[in-house]
């Protein structure tokens, strides 16, 4: 053991900073989740390519570094320190590009990766159908193949970033006639098609962050599938693994905001030391922030040592989405009666990213597999207790 | 940058789980809380054969010259197993604090090797505590005066039995007199060293907790997947699993913290306090936890002698206010946390 970064992995540190210091924008840029900002976060990550850090993990010919877990997570870690913006390619950047790597021909990744890295391609991910939610193996919406394409009919929903996004990947039912999780294909394909319509879903803070998309007839090439026909589910469990496991949500976004609450505590001090519950919850935020830091240290030295991620992964989803509701109700109860502006409201300055983020917490347990089905997954995979 | 266990380190606290899985049980543990010092001699000569006796003890002393890294792990297994002995204050806080004596000290030469050949056993008594474990039954008493440390027989103070709700301890109020006699070292260097075998009492409590709800948590998985009602195992039914996943997060996400302050003690680092009062409070959440939520599992079994929870849980329960409680260790947290320009946020765990 040694917990310490080597001369190597300090310059490195040294170098992201010193881009970032000199590269992140000095103002906050407006939500992804509306067409202007959208295009500021693409152009976004299309800076980042340009100093090779859109995808560090990546092999250095697709445009990555090479960078290995411990690289990426002081990466992100001077990404969120300098306040930089959301990365609004994070679907395909950490869940789809991984996927890509493990089943993709070197045809496709040659066709997709490179323009994901610049942003050119904004990635949208279609799972969850009205009847499939956290049962994901209902999927209805059909792709049939009829000579060199599928022909693609049902709907989507729930699909984040969806409204302004390019590209869409997802799982579709090949065999009509298969049950639950045979006969599923993982495909990729661009949200401009004939017959697809995209209808916008306003979130709780009133933006379209995500959407629903309806397919009609939607011809598809079937060079565009991503591993066997049939095989999707595989594939796509796959792409859970990698979302539930590290790269989801890095240790550093968790870390910063558990210091704003200590700074927002220090500021209400008086006021908020009247309640000793709030003292309490600002110490446990940071807690369990570090403590979500140094697991994730721990799984990713033991990856680079060649080990796996095993069911345990889905601890994390639970702990960090616990964390991130914490953190934000904490910051409500210092925040009072200012707390329920909205961010146009002139007095909102210190308080509208504190809602923003109380809003956005309320999703953490029902995304990306919902807590519930974390717990399911935990005491039947990892426990060994007997299905129901 | 490298948070994993060596092979050897592995390997140890392995062939240790398995030879207390078999000479450990839980009727032996019982047998041991029947006898008047709640000790047992036998046991002592298999921890020693073990080697356990021997970990931290310089080689020229007869020992195996590991250190706070090597015992992490054993302590962790040493709670899983609930092990009846004053093996942690002797072969671990004892030996650090004659370890940094000076060469011609007594206490070096006299007791390194009576405790590596797990002859000696020694009491450490602090004000943090307010009694002193296995003091009668002590070859040696170390404590605490006025941060100095004192050197004494148990002959030589008087004990007065506390008993716990932990069958298994033997705690005892300890008057005493300091004289020039028993002295051992002065207050300067005194303050360091007491510093030190807080958080190494503090790591080793820490990583017993932590194999202490693994093990609560084993237990509760096994009754449920065993116990049926209403046809099924009650194990198949959500809200038990449920309160196990549960259990089983908290210990995913205190194992590291653990881990981490063991390693700033083994490496001297200048926030060892804080990682290991993090510690602390961690494992103690998961242990609590453990407890509540494994005897919830138990149903009416679990709230009876007869079942062996309770020895884990008592374990739990004792230790967790053992060597500074919760109100102590938060107020570390807080000191460091709260400090004007504390180094918080990303980029910062691992820096000084
Ligand atoms: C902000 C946000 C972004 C999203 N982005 C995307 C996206 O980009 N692409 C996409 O495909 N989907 C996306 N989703 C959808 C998300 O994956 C689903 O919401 C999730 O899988 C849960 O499905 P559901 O909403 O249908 O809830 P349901 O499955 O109906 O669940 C409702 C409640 O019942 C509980 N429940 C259900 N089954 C069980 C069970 N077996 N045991 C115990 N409890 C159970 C759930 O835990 C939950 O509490 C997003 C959701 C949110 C909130």
């Amino acid at each position: 053991m040694r917990l310490e970064y080597t001369e190597r992995q300090k310059k490195f540190r040294a170098e992201v900073r010193e881009w970032m210091a000199a590269n992140v924008p000095k103002q906050a840029l407006t939500s992804f989740d509306t067409k202007e900002g959208f295009a500021q976060h693409r152009a976004w990550e299309a800076k980042l390519n340009e100093g090779r850090w859109s995808a560090v993990t990546w092999p250095k010919e697709l445009g990555g570094r090479s960078c290995d877990l411990i690289d990426w997570l002081i990466f992100e870690e001077e990404y969120w320190r300098a306040g930089a913006p959301l990365r609004v390619n994070q679907n395909g950047v950490f869940l789809l590009a991984p996927t890509l790597m493990e089943y993709g021909t070197d045809e496709q990744k040659a066709r997709f990766l490179p323009r994901m890295a610049a942003g050119e391609d904004i990635w949208a991910q279609g799972w969850s159908e009205p009847g499939a939610g956290s049962d994901m193996a209902a999927i209805r919406t059909k792709a049939i193949l009829e000579g060199d394409h599928y022909v693609i009919n049902g709907q989507k929903t729930w699909s984040t970033r969806a409204v302004f996004a390019d590209w869409c990947f997802g799982l579709f039912r090949t065999d009509p006639d298969s049950q639950r999780h045979h006969g599923l294909t993982f495909i990729l394909l661009p949200l401009n098609l004939p017959g697809i319509t995209i209808r916008p879903i306003k979130q709780l803070n009133g933006l379209p962050g995500f959407a629903e998309i309806f397919f009609d007839n939607v011809r598809v090439p079937a060079a565009n599938r991503l591993g066997a026909e049939g095989q999707g589910w595989n594939v796509a469990m796959a792409t859970a693994g990698f979302e539930r496991g590290l790269m989801l949500r890095s240790p550093a976004r968790f870390q910063k905001t558990a210091q704003n609450l200590v700074a927002l505590y220090q500021r209400h001090r008086e006021h908020a030391d009247r309640d000793p519950s709030i003292r309490d919850a600002v110490l446990k935020s940071w807690m369990d922030a570090e403590a979500y830091a140094l697991s994730t240290y721990q799984t990713a030295s033991r990856l680079v040592r060649g080990g796996h991620i095993g069911p345990e992964a889905s601890t994390n989803k639970i702990f960090w989405s616990e964390l991130d509701l914490l953190m934000h109700e904490t910051a409500m109860r210092i925040l009072g009666a200012r707390g329920e502006l909205m961010p146009e409201a002139p007095e909102a300055a210190e308080s509208a990213p504190w809602l923003d983020g109380f809003l956005f917490a309320q999703a953490g347990p029902i995304y990306a597999g919902s807590n519930e089905i974390q717990r399911n997954i935990i005491a039947e995979r990892m426990l060994g207790l007997p299905r129901a | 940058m490298d948070f994993t266990f060596t092979e050897d380190q592995l390997s140890l606290s392995d062939a240790i789980h398995k030879f207390l899985m078999v000479e450990a049980a839980p009727e032996l543990l019982r047998e041991i809380w029947e006898t008047e010092s709640g000790r047992s001699a036998e046991m002592r000569a298999k921890l020693a054969d073990q080697g356990l006796t021997a970990l931290s003890v310089p080689e020229a002393y007869g020992g195996m010259g590991l250190g706070d890294l090597d015992w992490v792990l054993i302590q962790q297994e040493l709670g899983y197993y609930a092990i009846p002995d004053s093996l942690t204050a002797t072969a671990y806080l004892a030996v650090y604090l004659s370890k940094a004596l000076p060469e011609d000290s007594k206490l070096k030469a006299h007791w390194l090797p009576k405790i590596a050949d797990g002859s000696a056993r020694i009491a450490v008594g602090h004000p943090i505590n307010p009694f002193v474990a296995d003091a009668a039954n002590a070859s040696l008493l170390l404590l605490w005066h006025a941060d100095e440390l004192h050197a004494l027989r148990p002959s030589e103070a008087t004990l007065t039995l506390n008993p716990s709700i932990d069958s298994s301890r033997r705690l005892y109020r300890v008057q005493w007199t300091p004289t020039d006699k028993t002295r051992v070292c002065g207050a300067e260097q005194g303050r360091e060293l007491w510093q030190g075998v807080i958080n190494r009492a503090g790591v080793a409590i820490s990583a017993q907790l932590l194999g202490l709800a693994q093990r609560m948590l084993d237990l509760g998985t096994d009754y449920a997947a065993q116990r049926k009602q209403f046809g099924k195992p009650i194990g198949s039914f959500q809200a038990v699993k449920h309160h196990l996943a549960d259990v089983a997060v908290k210990i995913e996400f205190a194992r590291p913290v653990v881990q981490r302050a063991a390693q700033s003690l083994a490496t001297g680092h200048p926030r060892a306090s804080l990682h290991v009062s993090h510690a602390r409070l961690v494992a103690g959440e998961a242990a609590r936890l453990a407890a509540r939520k494994s005897i919830q599992v138990h149903g009416a079994m679990g709230y009876t002698w007869e079942a062996d929870l309770q020895m884990f849980m008592k374990r739990a329960w004792a230790l967790d206010s053992t060597w500074g409680d919760a109100i102590f260790h938060k107020a570390r947290i807080a000191e460091f946390v709260l400090a004007e320009g504390a180094a918080l946020g990303p980029a910062e765990t691992f820096t000084h």
